[in-house]
């Protein structure tokens, strides 16, 4: 397949998280909107890697390699950013029993 | 030899008992300050006699000795330096002979002070006498500057001594004020030497063999010109000249030993000084002669009508201070040096015996210096009387008197000048003869006219009091004879002969006319047959003094109100200074300065309230101008490769 495709595909997605991101107030979705992103540009990530591949010389060779153990970097930090994300939005949730962000406000002024 | 070497010793005793009586003055004990006090005078005046005898041998050349380097910068090195000269021995003896007897005087002038008062005193008074050293020792332009800002700065603390009267502080300021006027005009003849020359030092200018200014052969060129006109206005400032003398007659604020001291005898003459130590540049310079000798005459004439018409016994004197210096510039502007540092040596003689005994009066009188309050003075201060006899008969020039002698080498330099000078001139020693008659007549003779306690308290000195008073009166009497003119006696004079090594190299360039002597004699006569005469007059006029009620003209007002230049001087500069300042004050800084600074402030405090509404505190908000701003870079990023 050529990799035009999968550059769309990741476009998409990074929009469909950005709109996401921006509109909703439920901070679960908007949480869920952010991976989104992360993950449209890992997969942007592993379809260059891919193309790389394809390629001959030992140059391309070693950026294709890089590129997957990126993609591996992104996904742990991403799984320890995902747990603290999730414990903001419990604590949230207790202080006001509500997972809107726009209660999220207090450092107002 | 071996004198020369303990030269550093005279200036620094008089330091070392600056700092002993004004760090002491709580603890000492008043003798104790005054012993100390006179005595790191004396010893320099004992090692200045020693360098007299060894400067004076056969064979003597002018000495230069170097200290430390006191500033190097680039190519321009200034040494802390001494030179030791004739004219540096001259005034050396000067300064500490008759600064030793006026600290001796003050002793008991001063007894009444507080003691902290009195060490205070001391330690002022030996501190001037540090800076005039320092002033006449100096090497170099630079050094003699330090001794020239420390006299004044010790002239404005003694002005100022009894702080507690403001009239006296503003007596102070004002000396200090006209003295840095003046002072302005001497540093920039020292940058303009150094400039030119590329040293100060005077046995790199001036000497003979291979000084800079000794191989000048232009006559007033430019440069030569504007400096020693530069030089002339530190002079005038110091030494009391037309236009800056206003603050010598206010000076009389101080205590008046130090009247005698500062504002008479020696400070007064640092002018005079500087200028016969430049002598071979202002040779070089006639228009600035002639320039020293107009402001001189017209100062000493000017000076002396004023004088006529005070009554305060201070003020008299002051005003003849300022003649008699006029009279020392003239005889610098014929180019008659040696006249005129004879001049100053006599009038140090009899200025400083009169300002003393005007001190014994003041003393005896309880503080009253109004000489309508005084009158037959005589008959209680014998020795007081005497003495101030014999300074007015040398101030006067009656022969054969001190004064006489240096006035007349003076005159008779001017005749040889030009005529007109030496008519004013006389005209001038005429006006001072009679001042001085007056003053004698009307404080000594007639009938006392004080209060009858006055009367009752009236006392001659004590002898630590009178003796100085003697032994000036003795100087006055008989220190004109080192320098008789050559028609009296062949080689007579021996002070224009010690000095003329100085003045050697300016005697080439400006050729000394000489008077015939048969004209010489004539001069001499009249003047001195003149003097008398008036000397006669205003005795005879004023030892019967009655105050009058005869209504003034308006000459006599002006004379007496000192031809209203204080009034003239706060028109013209006071008073507009004030206003600009006023102006400055209301407009400039509490509008313009005060208005930038409080705008700021008020700019600052309004933008934040106004930035703070962007912290709104919903989230997504911050999301979308975190998106907006990374779409910003994005593109920025897009369109900058």
């Amino acid at each position: 397949m050529e990799i035009k495709w999968y550059l769309f595909l990741s476009l998409a997605l990074f929009c469909i998280g950005i709109i996401g991101a921006l509109t909703r107030r439920n901070s679960i979705i908007v949480f869920m909107c952010i991976e989104l992103m992360l993950n449209s540009v890992n997969l942007l990530l592993v379809a260059f890697s891919k193309m790389h591949l394809a390629g001959t010389n030992a140059f391309s060779y070693s950026m294709a390699t890089s590129a997957q153990i990126f993609v591996f970097f992104i996904m742990i930090v991403a799984a320890a950013e995902v747990s603290v994300g999730l414990a903001i939005i419990v604590m949230l949730y207790r202080n006001t029993r509500s997972i809107d962000i726009n209660f999220l406000n207090r450092l107002k002024n | 030899m071996d004198a020369i070497q303990l030269i550093y010793l005279v200036p620094l005793l008089p330091l070392i008992g600056c700092l002993i009586n004004g760090l002491g003055r709580n603890f000492l004990s008043k003798t104790l300050i005054g012993i100390i006090g006179s005595l790191v005078v004396f010893l320099p005046f004992c090692i200045s006699g020693l360098i007299f005898f060894a400067v004076s041998k056969e064979g003597f050349t002018s000495q230069n000795i170097s200290y430390f380097d006191f500033i190097h910068v680039g190519k321009l090195s200034i040494p802390f330096e001494f030179q030791v000269d004739q004219l540096t021995s001259v005034f050396l003896l000067i300064i500490t002979g008759v600064g030793f007897l006026i600290h001796v005087y003050s002793i008991s002038y001063m007894k009444d002070e507080t003691q902290s008062g009195f060490g205070r005193y001391f330690s002022y008074l030996n501190l001037f006498v540090f800076s005039m050293l320092i002033l006449v020792l100096g090497g170099n332009y630079v050094i003699m500057y330090i001794g020239w800002e420390g006299v004044g700065l010790c002239s404005y603390l003694l002005i100022g001594f009894w702080f507690k009267d403001q009239a006296n502080n503003d007596a102070g300021k004002k000396a200090f004020i006209m003295n840095r006027i003046g002072d302005v005009g001497f540093l920039l003849a020292v940058f303009w030497m150094v400039s030119l020359f590329g040293t100060t030092s005077y046995h790199e200018l001036f000497n003979p063999q291979n000084g800079i200014v000794a191989s000048i052969s232009s006559i007033n060129s430019h440069a030569i010109v504007g400096i020693t006109l530069l030089l002339f206005v530190g002079a005038i400032g110091k030494s009391a000249q037309i236009p800056l003398y206003t603050w010598l007659p206010d000076a009389m604020a101080g205590p008046t030993p130090v009247s005698a001291l500062i504002h008479a005898a020696t400070m007064v003459t640092a002018g005079i000084y500087m200028i016969a130590r430049s002598n071979i540049l202002y040779s070089l310079a006639p228009i600035t002669l002639a320039g020293v000798a107009s402001v001189g005459l017209v100062t000493a004439i000017l000076a002396a009508i004023i004088a006529l018409r005070q009554n305060d016994i201070k003020k008299v004197l002051a005003y003849s201070t300022v003649s008699q210096l006029g009279y020392m510039f003239l005889g610098l502007g014929v180019g008659a040096y040696s006249a005129a540092v004879f001049h100053v040596m006599t009038h140090a003689f009899f200025k400083a015996l009169l300002f003393l005994a005007a001190g014994s009066v003041i003393h005896a009188m309880g503080g009253e210096q109004d000489i309508t309050k005084m009158g037959g003075l005589g008959k209680k201060m014998k020795i007081t009387y005497i003495t101030f006899f014999i300074a007015c008969l040398a101030i006067s020039g009656i022969p054969p008197f001190s004064g006489f002698f240096s006035k007349d080498e003076i005159l008779s330099a001017a005749y040889a000048n030009s005529p007109l000078l030496y008519v004013i001139g006389l005209g001038g020693a005429l006006l001072t003869a009679f001042y001085m008659f007056r003053l004698l007549a009307m404080t000594f003779n007639g009938k006392f006219r004080g209060t009858p306690e006055q009367e009752h308290h009236l006392h001659e000195s004590p002898a630590t009091m009178t003796v100085p008073l003697i032994i000036l009166a003795v100087l006055s009497a008989i220190g004109g004879f080192v320098g008789i003119p050559e028609i009296f006696a062949k080689n007579g004079n021996k002070l224009g002969d010690f000095l003329s090594p100085v003045f050697e190299n300016s005697s080439h360039i400006i050729a000394q006319n000489k008077v015939p002597h048969q004209t010489e004699m004539i001069l001499i006569i009249v003047s001195a047959l003149l003097v008398i005469i008036v000397s006669i007059w205003a005795w005879n006029k004023f030892k019967n003094y009655a105050p009058s009620t005869a209504k003034e003209n308006g000459f006599v007002r002006a004379i007496k109100n000192k031809f209203y230049v204080d009034e003239a001087y706060d028109m013209l500069f006071v008073k507009p200074y004030r206003s600009l300042s006023a102006f400055f004050n209301n407009v400039f800084d509490k509008k313009g300065i005060d208005g930038i600074v409080n705008g700021v402030g008020r700019g600052v405090n309004y933008g934040s309230r106004q930035l703070r509404l962007l912290q709104s505190g919903q989230v997504g908000s911050y999301l979308l101008l975190m998106v907006i701003g990374l779409l910003i870079l994005f593109i920025i990023q897009l369109f900058t490769k």
